[in-house]
């Protein structure tokens, strides 16, 4: 049963989602909701490492590798086919099942703690100097070159389902894009109240206690992460439809973004990285234009700064504020 | 010899400038309040910083001096610079604010061919004007963009038979993993074999590979009379280092369609960099008065801030901006269509490296090419090669005919 | 037949480069289980230490040997005195913080120094084998990580700061009761490992160059030869190093650096999934 609680979280964000679908197109300039249509789209990754790493305990530092899979799935399936319809199946389907792979590979291994975040981050770096190299004309999937450190600018926007003729405009991206992001939270929401999601909370908290206690703490795992990686390769479609595919989807500058998203949001939430994401990717854009300091010297005293004032990260931290102060009013 | 009054005026227009460095505020109360936008993107950070910062400097600095002679149409012109921090993601999105947001009348930019592939179809999709002033692997057929850099029949011809000429047929490639080293290294092979010789290797490398140790063993295992480099970056040095310190630089020596396009030549010391050559349309050490006048006024504008303008980016930057100013003076107007078709008439501009001339039916350009060595961190001109128009390019693109053509061609090398 | 002793020669000489980039790094992580991700911009302090003070005219030994580690290590300590030290036991925040500090470092040297210092070439020049060179200086480099990690072996298992620093490791609030302070030994720690990163990026200077990004070619390789070598750092590095430095480079010869690299990623993909914790976690096990 969805308690009260979460059906009100679950609803406000909806309803967000919505709003801002309908709201935004015609308030925004385009330029401002295509930059927004790339941050929605990577604050789906954030929100599915949110997930998984905050409550699921899985510390994983390549949830690039099933963002990028899904990019790259989705631009090389609709070149052949002419036709993006079915190729978002494909590419939701493909990061899952590697997901699912490595997670099999992982947890049946009894790996854990950093050793499962070197082996999570050895993936998305090996899919990024493979894809890195495919510049010759040799690198081919049937009529998709694939392009090596250029990606394949040429991704084809989303089309009207089974009418290739009608591509998508950048607003109506937009839409989807974020309506996306809103399922996707209400969908990690909901995953957490069933008994799944409270297991693998479970596990987090104390994977021995949960197995002696009879549940099979590796499936669930697998399972988790296998849902984290569905997510990822939504936000990778997303993304291509906004960008285009290259490798930078796997680099390790990605891949160690989204964990700072996360710890900047507040781990152990689901709407802290999407909102820590979104933060410092406008943050991020801004400092590109600054000519008086290196943008790198900027983000990087911010980060810093961002441990040490705010440890449990923003929204957390925002959430105790508001409650002190709730708190001070009730009492006075 | 004939000059016209065009190229009399240019020249002055060059030459100059500085006698007309009235204060600036008075210029801008002078000029009136409505701003042409011009936007340029180029790396200021990351890895490639290198190539971006000289470009960024000669597109300042080419604003500024056209600001002081007067403007464009009665109009100041506002530069807005953006550093992508070498990351594809950001050059697109900064492309789609300068056509959307700012509403750019030309955006200057891109570096990597994959920065200018990424960016290209977002300014044409907006119908925004672009402007490419790189050396790059040629091949580009679009009306929306003018490439004004050097490409392979311009610059790799050179190169290949001035290396066969001195140092022996047989080279070995080594070149950057991505499309500009793929299609270069073709060219570098289609022109070795035309001169007899033979291709015995071709080796890629990504460009973050820093250890060229294997590399530089199986290269000595080929035995060739001469390597060619097209690697691109700053880990790409590490390959020229890493060549001398094993002893090889006197028995082997190197050529290079990159080396010299950033600042390879002062990154290394004289020991390490000292033989190696270059072909480019234009070096800093090009010796002609033009030239002169221009290094003079952009050091006294710059001081020590001055980057060394190595090889020809900065400058087809320079020359970039200027031919558009050129075609909006003629134009008489900043329309995207009125400015193309003015560059279309085949504007020409004398330059500090020499003239340049748009090519109507290719927008790539016709320029003088510079087959340059490397003594003590400088360039020394070996070879001049003057007028040399794109037949690459012009081999299989015709905009003049198919005005609406959108792609790049690979030109077909046979290997 | 000359061939195989150069390939011999590239091996050895790649397991060495290995060894001295992840060294720093290996201290910082084995003693203190903080991940280190500004480990690869302290190489790069370290290479522009010896490439400004050799380009002022000091001796070049002095640049490349001494002055790196001096010089990073003591920004390590102020590192670790005004960041690091607030985080301990956080292993997570210490990401985002060296991150953080990673792209400062990286920012600030672009700001300060530029992008364009000449490097210093390499001394000792090159010998023959056969038909072919071999730049001396690989040999050096081959040299100094065995010296290296003798001259770490030795301070940790012969002196008496070694022994503390050991037990302060293995059980801080024993190590306080019998009189250590855990702050100074985690302090000097992360100097030590700040200036054997320092010195690291002053022994690659030569063969690499400078730039304010170079970090981040290493830092991804350091990383992963530390945790694959498992709980012993010293001995795990080593091992870790040498098989994915030979693999790393038999595969380079073979096929492409790519495939070189994609192969040395895969083999740590392996070696963990067969050693959950790492090679020491199996092997070695009371070793360093």
């Amino acid at each position: 049963m969805v308690g009260f609680r979460t059906g009100l979280q679950i609803g406000v964000a909806l309803m967000a989602a919505v709003l801002a679908a309908v709201l935004l197109p015609r308030y925004l300039e385009l330029f401002t909701l295509i930059n927004a249509t790339v941050f929605v789209s990577m604050g789906v990754l954030a929100l599915s490492l949110g997930l998984i790493w905050g409550f699921g305990g899985i510390l994983c530092f390549g949830q690039t590798a099933f963002f990028g899979l899904g990019g790259y799935t989705y631009a090389v399936a609709s070149i052949n086919f002419g036709d993006t319809t079915w190729a978002i199946p494909l590419a939701l389907a493909l990061p899952t099942a590697v997901a699912a792979a490595l997670g099999y590979l992982m947890f049946y291994g009894r790996i854990s703690d950093v050793y499962m975040g070197v082996i999570t981050l050895t993936t998305t770096l090996i899919l990024f100097k493979f894809a890195n190299s495919t510049a010759g004309d040799q690198w081919k999937i049937g009529s998709s070159p694939l392009g090596g450190f250029n990606g394949i600018p040429g991704t084809p926007p989303l089309n009207v389902p089974f009418d290739p003729g009608t591509q998508l405009a950048p607003d109506q991206i937009f839409v989807i894009a974020v309506l996306c992001l809103g399922l996707c939270y209400a969908a990690a929401k909901l995953i957490l109240r069933t008994r799944f999601g409270r297991v693998s909370v479970a596990i987090k908290e104390n994977e021995l206690r949960a197995e002696l206690l009879g549940y099979d703490v590796r499936l669930h795992k697998m399972a988790l992460f296998a849902v984290g990686g569905f997510m990822a390769g939504l936000g990778g479609i997303l993304f291509a439809n906004c960008v285009f595919v290259s490798p930078t989807m796997f680099s390790l500058s990605y891949a160690g973004q989204v964990i700072i998203w996360v710890l900047v949001g507040g781990i152990g939430t689901l709407a802290g990285p999407v909102i820590g994401c979104i933060l410092i990717q406008t943050l991020t854009t801004y400092a590109g234009t600054l000519s008086m300091i290196d943008p790198n010297l900027l983000l990087g005293a911010l980060f810093m700064l961002a441990v040490v004032a705010v440890p449990k990260g923003l929204l957390p931290t925002a959430t105790n504020l508001l409650a002190k102060l709730a708190r001070r009013g009730d009492e006075s | 010899m004939t000059l016209s009054r065009r190229d009399a005026l240019n020249t002055v227009l060059f030459a100059a400038g500085s006698t007309l460095a009235a204060p600036a505020i008075m210029r801008h109360a002078a000029l009136g309040a409505d701003p042409i936008k011009v936007v340029g993107i180029h790396d200021a950070s990351g890895g490639l910083d290198i190539y971006g910062q000289p470009m960024i400097a000669c597109l300042d600095f080419a604003v500024d001096e056209l600001n002081a002679a007067g403007g464009l149409l009665g109009r100041p012109i506002q530069l807005i610079n953006y550093d992508p921090q070498s990351n594809i993601q950001l050059y697109t999105q900064f492309a789609t604010q300068a056509a959307t947001k700012d509403k750019a009348a030309v955006v200057h930019g891109g570096i990597t061919s994959a920065s200018r592939e990424a960016i290209r179809p977002i300014l044409r999709r907006f119908n925004t004007l672009f402007f490419y002033n790189t050396q790059y692997e040629g091949g580009v057929c679009d009306r929306n963009i003018f490439c004004t850099g050097s490409t392979p029949a311009q610059n790799v011809n050179k190169l290949v038979p001035y290396v066969q000429k001195h140092w022996g047929k047989n080279v070995y490639i080594v070149a950057a993993d991505y499309n500009y080293g793929q299609i270069t290294s073709k060219w570098i092979t289609k022109y070795v074999r035309e001169g007899g010789g033979q291709v015995l290797s071709v080796d890629f490398f990504p460009l973050d590979v820093t250890n060229f140790g294997p590399a530089i063993s199986k290269i000595q295992a080929a035995k060739p009379d001469a390597v060619i480099s097209a690697l691109v970056g700053g880990a790409h040095i590490s390959f020229y280092r890493q060549w001398a310190a094993a002893g090889l630089k006197k028995s082997i020596p190197i050529a290079s369609t990159t080396f010299g396009g950033g600042n390879e030549n002062i990154l290394l010391s004289p020991e390490e960099g000292d033989g190696i050559v270059s072909a480019f349309s234009y070096f800093q050490e090009v010796d002609n008065p033009l030239n002169k006048a221009f290094l003079e006024k952009f050091h006294a504008k710059l001081g020590a801030k001055a980057p060394y303008l190595g090889g020809e980016l900065g400058m087809r930057t320079y020359i970039g901006f200027n031919l558009w100013a050129e075609a909006v003076r003629r134009a008489k107007s900043i329309d995207r269509m009125e400015v193309i078709k003015a560059l279309e008439t085949g504007i020409s501009l004398n330059t500090p490296a020499g003239k340049t001339t748009i090519d109507a039916k290719t927008h790539h350009t016709t320029l003088d090419v510079f087959v340059a060595g490397c003594t003590n961190q400088a360039f020394r001109a070996l070879e001049t090669f003057p007028q040399q128009p794109p037949l690459d390019t012009a081999s299989v693109c015709d905009l003049a005919a198919h005005p609406n053509e959108n792609k790049q061609y690979e030109v077909d090398v046979k290997i | 037949m000359d061939y195989a002793v150069v390939v011999a020669l590239q091996i050895v000489s790649g397991v060495a480069t290995l060894v001295i980039v992840s060294l720093g790094l290996a201290v910082v992580f084995g003693m203190m289980r903080v991940i280190n991700l500004a480990h690869g911009e302290f190489l790069m302090l370290g290479g522009y230490t010896a490439i400004l003070a050799s380009g002022q005219g000091i001796n070049r030994w002095l640049s490349i040997l001494v002055l790196p580690p001096l010089v990073v290590g003591l920004i390590g300590a102020v590192v670790e005195r005004v960041l690091i030290r607030r985080l301990y036991g956080r292993m997570v925040d210490t990401m985002l913080a060296t991150w953080g500090l990673s792209l400062a470092f990286i920012g600030g040297v672009t700001m300060l120094f530029g992008n364009s210092v000449t490097g210093i070439s390499a001394p000792f020049g090159s010998f023959g084998i056969g038909r072919f060179h071999v730049a001396g200086y690989d040999m050096f480099l081959v040299l100094a990580s065995v010296v290296l990690s003798l001259i770490v072996w030795a301070v940790l298992k012969l002196t008496p700061a070694g022994l503390i620093a050991r037990g302060t490791m293995q059980n801080a609030e024993m190590a306080a009761a019998l009189g250590v302070s855990p702050e100074r030994v985690y302090a000097l720690t992360f100097a030590a490992g700040a200036a054997l990163s320092g010195l690291a990026g002053g022994l690659i200077a030569p063969v690499s160059g400078v730039l304010p990004t170079m970090g981040t070619a290493y830092i991804a390789k350091a990383f992963i030869t530390v945790i694959t070598g498992g709980a012993a750092m010293l001995t795990g590095t080593l091992v870790a190093s040498g098989l994915l430095g030979s693999v790393l480079t038999v595969f380079t010869f073979l096929t492409t650096p790519v495939f070189g690299e994609v192969a040395l990623l895969v083999m740590a993909i392996v070696l963990l999934r067969l050693l959950p914790r790492g090679i020491t976690g199996r092997f070695l096990r009371r070793a360093l």
